[in-house]
């Protein structure tokens, strides 16, 4: 509390960025967690908020006669305009929010002081709903050629990884520290996936310290080990994700790459994927695209190629397709690596495993995936997403992009993921928050040494609980696309990885379809429920009546059923619909008579897409229509809107709208 | 009979069909006067391609040995290859195809030659005539008029014989407009907005030269259109630039001193070559599979499809918002009055009048916005993008408004009673056709050609309950509202189902629609199920009560009764309620 200079400021207006026209007047609060801007329409009263830990940067423009622009820029990209009118109050807002969105120490994130109202039970339970062993075991592992080393028990050989590792069964202790002392980091080769249909496996490490000329036997008999584990290849791929310029100068430091000719039977293999300094830059250009206010269709397209972003989108799937064609059609087992093995090969890793193994695909195995090869291999969440204050240079948007590759899976092939849109989108958005717990820190030592599981809670449990958002009605279990691997085009078809707008431009809901099929046929399915049900009791009611008995207790439930189902379904449906600025100047006429607004704004209902009972994240997508024209908004409508329940008991809000 | 001379062989043994995203097949091929037909010699697979002459395009022919190669590039966007044994049969071929299909005589055409195999039931030359249009007009307001000034097509060689115009013009006044009027084609009515009463006119372009003629009629026409006290926007379709430029050759625009009531505001929509070079830069970016992720943006910006796309949806949602947002009446218009202003009155409805996102009221728009309003099919659509000869009337006019359309679908995938394969269907047949629907430049060339009594209409065939299956959206859910779709371009995209039709693969996506029916099917039928029984059920709770006089249950149950509204579909029921909070259409007046 002590930065906050300045915790309340009146009169500030709220642009909308895709409008500069329209402007909502209102309150700036500064709390010790969030900026909170609320509206001064007094029917809406509507609520902006953003959690400090989501600020990537602070912009404090040059003051107009309006007053002192302040942009605020987020890591969920969302795009804040403020206008503040006086010049010493925005200063102070600035300075505070500068100090507020670089915390220095884990205690003040937002995680240690969210409360969900959770019994200590229920944070236990939410931290062992994704067990990493069960996944091994899932995958067949221990067995005859796999097993669970304690050989990193106390992190004492390598402290980025987890305590528990999977190795060969034929990897001594001996061969397992000997290769780690061969690596970047100690990160030995250790197991990602395993497939037991044929005994491939994918693991991954991180760079051989192999220079000009070095070689270690250990690392030689680790590398064998990974290729006997699998007895029906002769064989084992190298991949090393890097371009093979940056291994190749990486050898004048010490590092560098396997030499074939040390190794027996190994095949290597570049796959070019940049490093996180040219991604960071990529993600900048292509943000800098998505802010651009009315571009042309040429600004955005040669934009958009210039940041080179769907490039690397394309070589991440590129190479988790390689790993995954190799394991499933070649059976033959692979060993990944870039430079210290937490960013892009925990990429391509987890890109491999969702294609070859559809349980990866599932709502669960998504969170089991991230788990495995993100979080338990020391992917470095705080240094990569700029959790506490750190150097600039070590953010990037690693794990961004591996989502988004799942989504560019999901325009390909959309009935095999449980999972929609939304789904990745609120994992992305909690990455950064850190309002739970999971991607604290840089490593698992580091957050057992913090005692995360004691004093944060768990995502993976929140989302579970909120599942009935996050579903993709098109999937089902049976379908043949949620059966085995996927196959993307191989062939180079570049027109299949799309911008994706429903995340960059996230919160411009003008940009976005107006109507959500996913939404539109979660309710369907959902009332298709209600039918089998309603079925069912008159079914019975029938058989009874025809004894001539009358039940019409269970009816009259049923109704009020029915009843929910229609305000829901109301307001999913309903269109946020506003004319948008089509080019041409119509002010110079006069306007129309200010009743004719009135009943304009009564025709349009505001569709909220983040329709969700996460508390947090509504309140968020609450200012998503914030940008968008307020006065859209019904006032005897305004109940049934899912965003202005957030949290609160969403059957209530409903029966408002009935 | 004359393709005889053409077909020098009419057959080829052992002839290899390389199609798009399928394996090659070994085959007979036969020419036949309007077919290309390949057949497969499997039986089980009973592959056959029937191919239209007139949908080909291009015909490319090369040779390796003795063994020849026909690349046949179609309107449609699909290319084939033809490996065909023996040099001279296959150079014969090749020039029978070619031959076959560039015919010059429209009479020669597949459609006078059509029979069809289906019952007809409708015919679709009767399905949507104006006089129809003018009765659901006069039920709302009298101030219009049909006037039949142009029955032998003397006033205006491009319009209908029946046109809708301000009831206080007299035939007389219209034939001075028309003088007025690039190629005769005076303002018109294209669109009565029932909501306001505001309406969107038509026209071509003012003769005004470079002296600033005037013509007190022509003011007095679109005057006729305002209400008292209230001003009009006129829409030019061209940059000002380019208006100005018209001037030097007698054409123009509006002036303000003579028509103060009116302001103009230009956009520039592109036409003519410019759209065919756009769309042949599309369609070869689409086709190179080669490039990498960058090329390939590139491409696809340097083909300006896109901007097109947003050009043209821009000035749509502009007239659109000028008569629903500020209570104006507007007139479109650009050079000619066929082409851009054709796109942008077409859109426009489509934003504002929801019977133009069914099937029937979008057939309706076509027929009157495209058909009777003289877009010039024939001369638009003679050649697509592969064709190598270039002719300058040659323009993918009618195609930019169906990839607009299918913009709108995209953001408002539950506001259409149609699909994307209806907008397919309608691209594949302005292009070639079994039909006569397409044929000829405007109503006049039509009625020479007696199309009505020689051809077949594409919506007899269309309107079929077998047909309409397929074009039918099943998450339509009828939406009252206009819906204004966003320009931006983060939100057009590449229309994939025509650009990549060929070249990418469906399967994926063909099962996600599949699965989209199957819910929504399966969920109709439990609503069938679950009335029925309560129909059933309120039968027997009458006999009961009949009988038994049992009065304490029965309102529990009427109650419910009403709970569940009788239609098909139970979403319509969220609209139904989404309605009560809307003030209905009448009290906005």
């Amino acid at each position: 509390m002590e930065h906050i200079r300045m915790p309340k400021v009146e009169n500030v207006r709220l642009l909308d960025r895709v409008s500069s026209r329209k402007a909502a007047l209102g309150t700036l609060y500064l709390t010790a967690t969030h900026v909170i801007f609320v509206e001064n329409a007094s029917e809406t009263r509507k609520e902006t908020w953003v959690l400090h830990s989501q600020i990537s940067s602070i912009e404090k423009q040059a003051t107009t006669a309006t007053g002192c622009p302040l942009l605020i820029r987020c890591k969920n990209f969302q795009v804040i305009q403020l206008i503040i009118p006086q010049e010493r109050d925005c200063h102070d807002v600035y300075i505070s929010l500068i100090r507020l969105a670089r915390p220095v120490k884990y205690e003040e994130l937002y995680c240690f002081s969210f409360n969900p109202k959770l019994d200590k039970e229920e944070r236990e339970q939410g931290w062992k709903f994704v067990d990493l062993n069960e996944e091994y075991n899932r995958m067949g592992i221990p067995n005859d050629y796999w097993q669970i080393s304690d050989v990193n028990r106390d992190y004492g050989v390598c402290d980025s990884y987890p305590t528990e590792v999977y190795v060969p069964k034929s990897a001594t202790a001996h061969i397992i520290v000997g290769s780690s002392k061969f690596r970047s980091r100690r990160r030995f080769p250790a197991l990602s996936y395993y497939c037991k249909d044929n005994n491939a496996s994918i693991c991954r490490s991180s760079q051989p310290l192999s220079g000009f000329s070095a070689r270690c036997l250990e690392d030689e008999q680790m590398l064998q080990a990974i290729r006997k584990a699998n007895p029906g290849s002769d064989f084992l791929y190298v991949v090393d994700t890097r371009p093979k310029l940056n291994a190749m100068a990486n050898r004048a430091a010490g590092k560098g790459y396997e030499n074939e000719d040390n190794y027996s039977n190994i095949k290597f293999q570049f796959i070019g994927i940049e490093n996180i300094h040219v991604m960071r830059n990529s993600l900048q250009k292509m943000l800098e695209v998505c802010e651009l206010k009315s571009p042309s269709m040429s600004d955005f397209l040669w934009g958009l190629e210039n940041s080179g972003w769907l490039k690397h989108i394309k070589a991440i799937m590129d190479a988790g397709i390689f790993i995954a064609k190799a394991v499933a059609e070649e059976g033959v087992s692979v060993l990944v690596h870039c430079s210290d093995g937490w960013d892009r090969t925990a990429q391509v890793c987890s890109v491999a495993s969702l294609l070859l193994d559809p349980y990866y695909r599932t709502m669960k195995g998504f969170m089991v995936l991230i788990e495995k090869d993100w979080i338990s291999f020391g992917h470095k969440f705080n240094h990569r997403y700029g959790n506490l204050d750190g150097d600039p240079k070590e953010i990037s948007p690693v794990i961004d992009q591996f989502i988004e590759c799942v989504w560019q899976l999901m325009e390909q092939f959309p009935c095999a993921f449980e999972f929609n849109e939304r789904f990745l989108i609120h994992i992305q958005h909690h990455i950064y928050s850190c309002q739970f717990g999971n991607f604290l820190c840089n490593s698992q030592k580091e957050r057992r040494e913090l005692k995360i599981q004691e004093r944060t809670y768990s995502l993976w449990a929140h989302l579970w609980k909120n599942r009935a958002d996050y579903l993709n009605p098109l999937y089902r279990s049976n379908h043949s696309q949620t059966q085995r691997t996927l196959y993307p085009q191989m062939t180079p078809c570049n027109f299949l990885y799309k911008f994706w707008s429903g995340m960059y431009n996230r919160f411009e809901k003008g940009l976005h379809p107006r109507q959500s099929v996913t939404d539109y046929l979660m309710a369907v399915k959902e009332e298709t429920q209600q039918l089998e049900e309603e079925l069912e009791v008159l079914g019975e009611r029938l058989a009874n009546l025809q004894k001539m008995q009358l039940n019409g207790n269970k009816i009259q439930s049923k109704q009020q059923d029915r009843g929910k189902q229609l305000g829901l379904s109301a307001s999913t449906n309903s269109l946020a619909n506003t004319p948008q600025e089509y080019g041409s100047d119509l002010k110079s006429f006069p306007s129309r008579s200010p009743s004719q607004g009135d009943e304009d704004s009564a025709l349009i209902l505001t569709q909220d897409n983040l329709k969700s009972s996460d508390p947090d994240l509504s309140a968020n997508s609450d200012q998503e229509s914030g940008v968008e024209d307020l006065s859209c908004r019904s006032p005897s409508g305004g109940g049934c809107l899912p965003s202005e329940d957030s949290g609160k008991d969403s059957d209530e809000a409903v029966c408002l709208a009935v | 009979m004359e393709f005889a001379e053409l077909i020098k062989t009419p057959r080829a043994d052992n002839a290899v069909l390389h199609g798009p995203r399928c394996p090659a097949v070994r085959g007979t091929l036969c020419l036949t006067g309007h077919h290309l037909i390949f057949s497969s010699r499997r039986k089980e697979g009973g592959e056959e391609l029937w191919l239209l002459h007139a949908n080909i395009d291009c015909v490319e022919k090369r040779f390796v040995g003795s063994l020849g190669t026909i690349v046949i590039k179609c309107k449609d966007l699909r290319i084939i290859q033809l490996d065909i044994p023996g040099m001279e049969e296959c150079l014969n071929i090749a020039s029978s195809i070619e031959a076959l299909s560039t015919l010059d005589s429209i009479t020669l055409m597949y459609p006078f030659f059509y029979r069809p195999m289906f019952e007809v039931v409708e015919d679709g030359w009767r399905s949507y005539l104006p006089e129809q249009e003018f009765e659901l007009l006069s039920s709302v307001t009298d101030e219009w008029r049909l006037s039949c000034a142009n029955k032998d097509f003397s006033v205006c060689p491009t319009y209908p014989p029946v046109v809708i115009i301000p009831k206080c013009i007299d035939d007389e006044a219209l034939r001075k407009v028309a003088v007025f009027r690039y190629g005769g084609r005076f303002p018109v009515l294209s669109y009565y907005h029932k909501k306001n009463g505001m309406v969107m006119m038509r026209s071509s372009q003012p003769l005004t030269g470079t002296n600033g003629r005037r013509c007190k009629e022509d003011e007095k026409l679109i005057n006729a259109t305002l209400r008292p006290g209230k001003r009009g926007y006129i829409i030019d379709t061209r940059s000002l630039n380019v208006a100005q430029q018209a001037r030097a050759k007698g054409g123009g625009f509006e002036q303000e001193v003579y028509y103060p009531q009116w302001r103009r505001i230009h956009k520039c929509i592109e036409r003519f070559n410019i759209l065919q070079e756009s769309l042949i830069k599309l369609v070869e970016a689409c086709n190179d599979q080669s490039h990498n992720m960058d090329r390939w943006l590139s491409k696809l910006e340097a083909s300006n499809w896109l901007t097109h796309i947003k050009e043209i949806l821009t000035a749509a949602c502009l007239a659109a918002q000028c008569i629903d947002r500020e209570g104006a009446s507007v007139l479109v218009h650009g050079s000619d009055g066929t082409d851009s202003t054709l796109q942008v009155t077409s859109l426009a409805q489509i934003i504002l009048d929801p019977r133009c996102r069914t099937i029937r009221g979008f057939e309706a728009l076509v027929v009157r916005e495209w058909l009777q309003a003289g877009h010039p099919f024939q001369l638009r659509c003679a050649q697509s993008a592969y064709s190598n000869t270039k002719q300058k009337w040659e323009a993918p006019v009618f195609l930019l408004f169906l990839d607009c359309v299918w913009q709108i679908l995209r953001q408002f995938p539950c506001s259409f009673e149609f699909n994307e394969q209806f907008l397919i269907m309608l691209f594949e047949h302005a292009y070639a056709s079994q039909f006569g629907t397409f044929l000829g430049n405007n109503e006049n060339e039509r009625s020479k050609l007696k199309l009505t009594q020689k051809t077949m209409s594409l919506w007899s065939w269309v309107n079929r309950s077998e047909e309409l299956a397929r074009f039918k959206n099943p998450l339509f859910e009828a939406n009252s509202l206009v819906i204004w779709p966003s320009v931006a371009p983060q939100s057009l995209q590449l229309w994939e189902g025509v650009f990549l039709r060929w070249n990418r693969p469906s399967k994926f996506l063909d099962e996600a629609q599949e699965e989209v029916l199957n819910i929504i099917n399966y969920n109709r039928e439990l609503q069938a199920k679950v009335n029925a029984l309560r129909r059933q059920l309120a039968e027997l709770e009458t006999d009961d009560r009949m009988q038994e006089n049992l009065c304490g249950t029965t309102p529990t149950f009427c109650h419910i009764l009403i709970g569940f509204p009788k239609r098909q579909c139970p979403i319509n029921c969220h609209f139904q309620f989404a309605s009560v909070l809307l003030p209905a259409e009448g009290q906005r007046n």
